[in-house]
């Protein structure tokens, strides 16, 4: 009995993902627990295992396309089974539920630069693909539903069409055809071919087309701007030598604009900022890492302490470490502290678990591996999930003071800034140069009154100033 | 009003005929008119029966080979005129063949001497008057004849005379060192004859990159021909059998001999008796101007190949004669031919094949420009056949990737081009052809390693 191979949420936090690979091919047989497919998540790749089994009969979503959790992605069974059926019943679907997460749907376009086509007037578009006999309605996107009160003054850019000079340069498959150099140098350029017309063999994209789209601007299919196609041009070099571009925005990117947009526009922010003497705490530091240097170990991170200490503040001050649930404010048992990790392509904030139970050294360690595992893009979704603090630390950019967004379900965050040299007056009217760096929480209000924020942070502060404080 | 013909094809060379069949077979009613003999100059006097000589020079050339490996071989009887007389059957046969294409196609084949008399109108042997709705000129050129160098046919000879020969001099002096200046040599001297090998530019192939003319001057000092590059000659004076030549380089004067002179400096249209003037086209240096689907100033009137100026090739002739005929059969979608993505090949042993832009030219039109180059050494199949002489040069942009040329010295260099000049045709990349599977062993395989050398990372160097 063939059946629907669904779209798994692979991480606590996933709505889609998005196919990287496809480790099976249709006919291939597949046993229960066996790697299937690749799958983009939110925030890493995932390995997609099954949990059927029986032959592959058909992929529905293919490699670059998206799809829903819960959405079929492929269809299991018995070799050689009759599936019609059950195509129809997954079409019907799609097609009752008037929506479709799929970015491209099943035609599949080669370059995965290519953003959605966002058609105006939020009128859907039959994209059916002759490919997979799925056919399946899309509605607009959340891009083109975000232009201004719904409106797109834009045209939209038009389907790509088989043929020979059909724009896009594409196949009857919806495969974009252009040459090596023409994708090379669109690519260079931050062009999007799809919307480029070939005029090489059988409507392939070429050089000069390429070429000819640089020199004259050409229209730009919209992105998350809301802008409307046809409003900008790519391509064209501008006086300031930069080259104008329309980046298509990563899973990754978009959850991360959705999370914190969430954030910020529904839990009510304020800000506390005070200044610390960080004289004592470097000081202690130094001559630790020095004896660590000189044993042949590796220099303990400022933030490892800043970690721990902050740990330590919050033992007094409990609501810090807790999540507004509407029906009741959930304080957590562990402190689990995540520290904001910049990535070339977005940001993470890998979690350091139960920092209130541990030491610095255990702490530090723990951070380093977690940050090592972010750059590299292998951090798993239980290590930068469910944070019930952050720290977001700017000061080696030389940031004087900032303030952070709460990165849920905590319901608050320490920016911290640069140490900078002040002059301090004393109270006997004799003038010292203290070493001071700005730390600024921001609290959920709805969790953390006003006084409970600043009394955290004037534990924190002492902490930090006297260090033995956390042996108290 | 009613035309005779839908189009008289002037000249039934490798433009002409190709044009009259393609013509043809898009549905015109064709006639090509021949002075001479069917084929042209490629078939009858040209490439293809030099190519029979070069062919017959190598088999000889293998002696040296047979001898290695212990075989006497008596050379007692050899015969030239035998050689000259295969060169001229592989000619006769190809030229029967072109005539038996244009009957095929239902072509009117019609001997005698065109000229144009009217936009549309042909007179062949000054008394016949043909119409026809479209004219295409693929008249051909012939010898360029250098003043005091009167070609004689005997002593002073131009590359006709030079293939009709049929008895060998002792020495010759070659005066040109472009293609058919170093494949004489090539050939002469593999049977035996004493070559001096003049040129006015820098270097021998001057139409070639400096790196790759060097490799082939190499070649050709080990094989006792001599060249003075850089050298200007005076007329030629005669002394009995001795012609002398007065030659001046940058050392000074000299006086080089031989009993044969061969002047090979250049190719001249023939667009002087075609009858132009009646239809008010002007010739430019001899060449006739052209504009897109290489049409004349006179609507009906295309031309291509040698009377028009772009590279003097035979399948640079076929190709302008295929794009003029679409246009003029409603079906004209290219409108020229990409001057770099013409292959040029020069069938001396090494071999000699390029397109597109040699480094210098790249650089003066303004690229960016990077060269990898693959010696032959490093494939083994050179190895194996004893013919390592040679190397793959591929000039590329170092942005784009874009492959702007490619140069090939060494045996069956002629052949290898292609895959380099398919791949900048369909704009590949250095990295397309790095990641293509060569076979092994083969010569191919330098130019794979060539194009990895371009993406850094060539295997046998």
């Amino acid at each position: 009995m063939a059946e629907k191979m669904l779209m798994l949420a692979l991480s606590p936090t996933m709505e889609e993902g998005t196919i990287v690979s496809w480790n099976k091919k249709e006919g291939e047989s597949i046993s229960s627990g066996e790697l299937v497919c690749e799958v983009e998540t939110d925030k890493a790749t995932m390995d997609y295992e099954s949990l059927q089994e029986g032959t592959l009969l058909k992929i529905l979503v293919s490699e670059g396309q998206t799809a829903g959790v819960e959405q079929a992605i492929a269809i299991i069974g018995e070799e050689g089974e009759d599936i019609a059926g059950l195509l129809k019943e997954i079409e019907s679907a799609a097609l009752s539920k008037g929506e479709s997460t799929a970015d491209q749907t099943a035609g599949n376009i080669e370059s995965p630069a290519a953003p959605a086509a966002a058609p105006a007037g939020g009128e859907a578009i039959d994209t059916s693909g002759k490919e997979t006999g799925v056919s399946v309605k899309q509605a607009p996107t959340s891009a083109a539903a975000s232009g201004p009160s719904g409106e797109n003054r834009g045209t939209p850019p038009p389907a790509a069409e088989g043929g020979s000079a059909g724009v896009g340069g594409s196949a009857g498959n919806g495969r974009i055809k252009a040459s090596p150099l023409a994708r090379n140098m669109a690519a260079e350029a931050g062009i999007d071919l799809s919307v480029l017309s070939g005029s090489g063999p059988e409507g392939r994209i070429v050089k000069r087309d390429v070429e000819e789209a640089m020199k004259t601007g050409l229209p730009v299919r919209s992105s998350a701007t809301g802008m409307g196609a046809g409003m900008g041009k790519a391509g064209a070099l501008s006086s300031t030598g930069i080259d104008e571009q329309h980046i298509p925005v990563s899973r990754k990117r978009s959850v991360i604009a959705r999370r914190l947009s969430e954030s910020k526009f529904t839990a009510p922010h304020y800000y506390l900022t005070l200044s610390v003497s960080m004289e004592s705490l470097t000081e202690s530091r130094r001559i630790l890492n020095q004896r660590r240097t000189a044993g042949g170990e590796s220099k303990l991170s400022l933030n490892a302490f800043l970690m721990k200490m902050t740990a330590e503040a919050i033992k007094h001050h409990p609501i810090i470490n807790a999540s507004w649930k509407e029906e009741e404010i959930h304080i957590f048992g562990s402190i689990d502290i995540g520290l904001a990790v910049a990535l070339d392509d977005g940001l993470i904030t890998p979690v350091v678990r139960n920092c209130g139970g541990k030491g610095i050294i255990q702490i530090d360690q723990e951070l380093q591996e977690l940050i090592r595992k972010a750059r590299s893009g292998k951090l798993q979704p239980e290590e930068y999930t469910g944070a019930t603090f952050s720290i977001s630390n700017l000061g080696s950019y030389g940031i004087e003071e900032f303030t952070a967004i709460i990165n849920p379900p905590a319901s608050a965050i320490l920016a911290v800034g640069a140490a900078v040299k002040q002059a301090v007056e004393l109270e006997d009217g004799s003038i010292i140069f203290d070493n001071k760096m700005k730390i600024t929480l921001s609290c959920d209000h709805r969790v953390i009154d006003g006084a409970a924020g600043a009394e955290f942070l004037r534990s924190l502060k002492d902490i930090i100033e006297d260090p033995l404080h956390a042996l108290i | 009003m009613d035309f005779e013909y839908d189009l008289i094809v002037i000249g039934a060379g490798p433009g002409g005929y190709v044009g009259a069949i393609r013509a043809s077979q898009l549905g015109l009613k064709v006639a090509v008119i021949e002075k001479d003999k069917a084929g042209g100059v490629c078939l009858n006097i040209g490439c293809i029966p030099s190519k029979s000589l070069i062919h017959q020079a190598e088999v000889f050339r293998s002696v040296e080979d047979l001898e290695k490996m212990g075989a006497q071989v008596d050379l007692k009887n050899f015969d030239y005129s035998a050689v000259q007389g295969e060169s001229r059957k592989a000619a006769d046969a190809l030229s029967k063949g072109v005539k038996f294409l244009l009957k095929k196609n239902k072509i009117d084949y019609i001997e005698g001497t065109a000229k144009i008399t009217g936009p549309h109108q042909v007179t062949v042997n000054g008394d016949r008057n043909i119409n026809t709705a479209s004219i295409l000129i693929a008249a051909g050129s012939r010898p360029r004849e250098l003043p005091g160098f009167e070609f004689d046919g005997k002593t002073i000879m131009n590359s006709t005379d030079a293939l009709m020969m049929t008895d060998l001099p002792k020495s010759m002096i070659i005066l040109g060192a472009g293609a058919i200046g170093c494949e004489f040599a090539h050939i002469l001297s593999a049977f035996g004859v004493e070559i001096q090998l003049v040129e006015m530019l820098d270097h021998i192939l001057p139409a070639e990159d400096a790196d790759t003319a060097q490799i082939l001057a190499r070649s050709f000092k080990k094989r006792k021909i001599k060249m003075y590059p850089g050298a200007k000659a005076s007329a030629p004076t005669r002394k009995e059998k001795i012609i002398s030549l007065e030659i001046e380089d940058k050392k000074g004067k000299q006086n080089i001999e031989a009993e044969t002179l061969l002047v090979v400096v250049g190719r001249v249209p023939n667009t002087e008796e075609i009858g132009l003037e009646n239809v008010g086209i002007e010739t430019d240096r001899g060449f006739i101007p052209v504009g897109d689907y290489y049409r004349t100033v006179v609507e009906s009137i295309y031309a291509v190949g040698d009377v028009v100026d772009s590279p003097l090739l035979a399948h640079v002739a076929t190709k302008e004669a295929e794009i003029a005929v679409e246009a003029i059969a409603g079906r004209g979608h290219e409108k020229r031919i990409d001057p770099t993505l013409i292959p040029s090949a020069v069938y001396t042993e090494p071999e000699v094949a390029g397109f597109g832009f040699t480094e210098e030219e790249a650089v003066k039109a303004g690229h960016e420009v990077s060269s990898a180059i693959f010696p032959y050494r490093g494939a083994g199949k050179s190895v194996a056949i004893g013919k390592t002489e040679g190397q793959v040069k591929i000039t590329y942009n170092p942005k784009t990737r874009e492959i702007l040329g490619a140069r090939i010295i060494g045996t069956q260099a002629t052949d290898l081009v292609h895959e380099l000049l398919l791949a900048r045709s369909a704009e590949l990349l250095s990295e397309d052809i790095s990641k293509m599977i060569h076979a092994h062993p083969t010569l191919s395989e330098a130019i794979m390693e060539a194009a990895r050398a371009a993406e850094g990372w060539a295997i046998h160097v």
